[in-house]
C-alpha cells in the first residue's frame, strides 16, 4: 500500500543569513542527514513499529511519510502514486487518508472545543456537508474509539477528560475521515500504566477493523514486540533490522538491536543475574557524510571494511532483513 | 543511611479544599537496601520523598507521622537542621535533568558552587574533588567546563548523579530518574543507580510508575494508590505473589519482552479525588473484587508473610483473584470501553 524508496531528509545546519551568504561563495553547506536511505512497504492492516533511540530519525521519517516534510532525495509511493507529486485535490484526499495522533494528548486538542467540535472540525475542513450526516459519522467514530457512552463525551471539554480519554478522542478525530493509514508517534508514553494497554489494543484493532496501515513509533520494544506486525530498527538515519517481532526480538543479528533488547527493563519479578553489556559512546555525528557503517563507533565487532564499505540491506532469511558487513559470519 | 517512614500523613490546603495526597503511609529503606515506590500520577509518591527533604509547596501541611533518618526524627525539623543534611547525608535527583542545570552556566561553576555552601575547601580543590566524581559517573574530566546544553538528555541526568553523590551522602531519593530518556541511556542510568548503591553502600530510594526498572535494581518495593501503601515488602514475594488486585492490575498492564504474546489488560476507571474524606478503600471503585465492606471501611495493613504487608480485605482470596483478573479486565475493556 505504501512504498518508501530510498528515502533521505538532509537539514541545513546554521541557516542564518550570514551562512547561507558565504556558503553561496563557496558553495559549502553543511547538513544533518537525519534520514539516510530508507526503504520500506507498509500493508493496510498492519503495524510496523519503528524503534531507535532519540535523535535517530523516526519523527522526520513519520513527518516525510505523511507529506508533512519533502525528503531531500527518494519517492514515498502511496497506492502507487508519489505523494509530493500530489496537488489539489489529490493533496486533499492524500491528507484525508493520512492521520496523526500525537503523543501528548494535554497538548494535542483544543481547550476550547467540545469533543464533538474537536472530532467535527476535520470533518467541517473537509468538506462533509449536513450536521445529521457529520453527527453520524461523530458517533460512529467515538464508537470506534471506545468513547461510551458517547452522549456524555459530545458537549464535554478536554479539560473533564482524563488522559486515557483525551487520547481516545484524538484517536476518534484521527479515524473519522477513515483514513488508511495512521501514524502513532508514541502515542502513550504520557499516559499512565494502568490505562496503556487499553490504547494500544484500541490501536491494534482499529488497524485490524478499519484496515489501515499503521505506523507506531517507540524507543520502547517490549511495547512494539507486543502490538505490532514488522518492526523496522533505526540508527543514525538508517534502519539497520526489519522482520517479524519474534524474528527481531528472539533471534536479532544486528549488533544495535541486540543492545537496544538487553537495555529493555524486564518486569518479571526475578532480577537479571548480571548487568547486561551495554552501548557506550554516543550516536554518530550525523553532518559525517562519509561512505562508513554508521554503527561504527560503537560496534564491538567492526572490522577494517566497516570504514570503507556501506553495509545494504540484506534479506539473511525470509522476511528478516538485516544491515551488517559481517552479517554472513 | 537508614530511612524509616511510619504512618506519614500530608494534606495540600486549597483554599477551603483538603486534598489528602498521603494518607498514612509507612515504609523503612535498611543501609544500603534499594527500595521502589511506584504508583500512578497523583497516588502521592512524590509529595512523599519531598517531605522527606521538605521542599514541599507551602500549602502543604504535615497531619502526622514521623520520618526518621537513623532514628533521628526530621519530620518536625526546622529549615536549618534540614539544610545540614542535604546534599551531604540525603540528595535528591529529579525528575527532569533537562531543566535541573542552569542553562548559561557552566556545570564546574553549578557543581562547585552547591559544594562550596556546604563543605570547606579550597574552590580549586572542591573543582578536583568534581572531576574525580565526574569519572566516577562515567563522564570524562575535561567535559566539566561545558555548557548543560552541550550534553545529551543523559548525560545530563548524569551530571545530576554527580551532584547527588558529591558529598557522600548515606540515601539518594531518585524521583523518575529515567522518565525523559531513551532505552539505552534508561539502562546506562539504571546501572549506574545500582553500582553506586552497591560499592558505596548507598540506600536508594526510586520513584517510577515502570514496574520494570524496580524490578530490576530494587529489593524491596512500595505499591502506592490514592494517598495509601496497597501493598509493600520483598520484591520478589510482592511481584511473584501479589495480594492486591490493583498490583495485579499493574503487572497485567505491562509489556514484557520475554512474553510477546501476553495480552495486556488495562484497569478501568479513574484513580478517586482525594478531596474528600474516604472512609473506604481508595481502590474500590476500580477493583472487580470489591464487595460492600470495602465501600465502608478503611482496610488495615496486614502481614501476611515475613516482609510482606498489604491493604486488602480481601487479601486471603488473593490466588483466585489472580487467575481471575485478566479476563474481567479484558472483557470489561471490551464490554464498556471506559478507560
Amino acid at each position: 500500500m505504501i512504498e518508501v524508496k530510498q528515502i533521505e531528509k538532509w537539514f541545513p545546519v546554521g541557516e542564518s543569513m550570514l551562512a547561507t551568504l558565504f556558503s553561496f561563495f563557496t558553495g559549502k553547506r553543511i547538513f544533518v542527514r537525519a534520514v539516510n536511505g530508507v526503504s520500506f512497504n507498509m500493508q493496510r492492516g498492519e503495524i510496523l513499529g519503528l524503534a531507535g533511540e532519540s535523535g535517530c530519525g523516526k519523527t522526520s521519517m513519520a513527518m516525510m511519510l505523511l507529506g508533512l516534510y519533502q525528503p531531500t532525495r527518494g519517492v514515498i509511493l502511496f497506492e502507487g502514486e508519489d505523494i509530493n507529486a500530489f496537488r489539489g485535490n489529490a493533496l486533499a484526499k492524500f491528507r484525508r487518508n493520512a492521520q496523526l495522533v500525537f503523543q501528548d494528548p494535554y497538548g494535542s486538542l483544543n481547550p476550547r472545543f467540545t469533543i464533538r467540535r474537536t472530532i467535527e472540525e476535520s470533518l467541517i475542513v473537509n468538506k462533509v456537508r449536513g450536521k445529521d450526516a457529520r453527527s453520524k459519522r461523530i458517533i460512529k467514530a467515538m464508537q470506534r474509539a471506545n468513547l461510551y457512552p458517547f452522549e456524555a463525551f459530545l458537549n464535554k471539554y478536554p479539560h473533564e477528560l482524563s488522559g486515557g480519554e483525551r487520547q481516545r478522542v484524538c484517536i476518534a478525530r484521527a479515524i473519522v475521515l477513515e483514513p488508511t493509514l495512521l501514524v502513532a508517534d508514541e502515542a502513550v508514553s504520557m499516559l499512565d500504566v494502568s490505562i496503556r494497554a487499553s490504547i494500544l489494543n484500541l490501536l491494534r484493532n482499529l488497524t485490524k477493523e478499519m484496515k489501515m496501515a499503521t505506523l507506531y513509533i517507540s524507543h520502547d520494544l517490549s511495547l512494539l514486540g507486543n502490538m505490532c506486525d514488522q518492526i523496522a530498527i533505526m540508527y543514525a538515519g538508517e534502519i539497520v533490522e526489519k522482520g517479524s517481532p519474534e524474528v527481531i526480538i528472539d533471534s536479532p543479528r544486528h549488533p544495535y538491536t541486540k543492545a537496544l533488547i538487553a537495555a529493555v527493563p524486564v518486569p518479571e519479578f526475578k532480577a537479571r543475574k548480571s548487568p547486561p553489556t551495554l552501548l557506550k559512546g554516543e550516536p554518530p555525528d550525523l553532518t559525517d557524510s562519509s561512505e562508513t557503517c554508521r554503527f561504527l563507533s560503537r560496534c564491538d565487532f567492526r572490522e577494517d571494511r566497516c570504514e570503507s564499505q556501506k553495509p545494504q540491506l540484506r534479506e539473511v532469511e525470509e522476511g528478516h532483513f538485516v544491515s551488517c558487513n559481517r552479517i554472513g559470519e | 543511611m537508614r530511612l524509616t517512614i511510619e504512618d506519614l500523613r500530608i494534606h495540600y490546603d486549597l483554599g477551603g479544599m483538603t486534598v489528602r495526597a498521603v494518607d498514612g503511609i509507612s515504609f523503612e529503606v535498611p543501609k544500603g537496601m534499594r527500595f521502589g515506590l511506584i504508583g500512578e500520577s497523583g497516588s502521592g509518591k512524590t509529595t512523599v520523598v519531598k517531605s522527606i527533604l521538605k521542599i514541599l509547596p507551602d500549602n502543604a501541611k504535615l497531619m502526622g507521622g514521623r520520618i526518621l533518618l537513623n532514628n533521628k526524627d526530621i519530620a518536625t525539623a526546622t529549615e536549618k537542621e534540614i539544610d545540614s543534611i542535604r546534599w551531604t547525608e540525603v540528595s535528591l535527583v529529579t525528575q527532569s535533568a533537562m531543566h535541573a542545570l542552569n542553562p548559561i552556566a557552566r556545570i564546574s561553576n553549578q557543581m562547585v558552587e552547591t559544594f562550596m555552601a556546604h563543605i570547606r575547601l579550597s574552590k580549586k580543590e572542591t573543582l578536583e574533588k568534581c572531576k574525580e566524581i565526574f569519572e566516577m559517573v562515567g563522564l570524562s574530566r575535561n567535559r566539566i567546563f561545558d555548557y548543560p546544553h552541550q550534553f545529551s538528555g543523559g548525560m545530563r541526568q548524569r551530571v545530576i548523579i554527580a551532584m547527588a553523590i558529591a558529598l557522600d551522602p548515606g540515601l539518594i531519593i531518585a524521583d523518575e530518574p529515567t522518565t525523559a530518556l531513551d532505552v539505552i541511556m534508561q539502562a546506562q542510568i539504571v546501572n549506574l543507580l545500582r553500582s553506586l548503591s552497591e560499592q558505596r553502600g548507598l540506600s536508594l530510594v526510586i520513584i517510577t510508575h515502570n514496574i520494570a526498572i524496580v524490578a530490576e535494581i530494587c529489593q524491596t518495593v512500595g505499591v502506592m494508590y490514592a494517598g495509601r501503601m496497597m501493598e509493600y515488602g520483598d520484591i520478589l514475594k510482592v511481584f511473584a505473589h501479589p495480594h492486591h488486585p490493583y498490583t495485579m492490575g499493574l503487572q497485567g498492564a505491562f509489556p514484557s519482552i520475554n512474553d510477546l504474546k501476553k495480552d495486556l489488560t488495562s484497569i478501568p476507571g479513574h484513580p478517586p479525588l482525594l478531596i474528600e474524606d474516604m472512609p473506604r478503600c481508595g481502590f474500590s471503585d476500580r477493583c472487580p473484587f470489591a464487595i460492600e465492606k470495602c465501600r465502608e471501611q478503611i482496610p488495615e495493613e496486614i502481614s501476611i508473610e515475613k516482609n510482606h504487608r498489604v491493604s486488602c480485605h480481601r487479601y486471603q482470596h488473593a490466588e483466585r483473584f489472580r487467575e481471575k483478573i485478566k479476563n474481567i479486565f479484558a472483557n470489561r475493556a471490551k464490554g464498556r470501553g471506559s478507560s
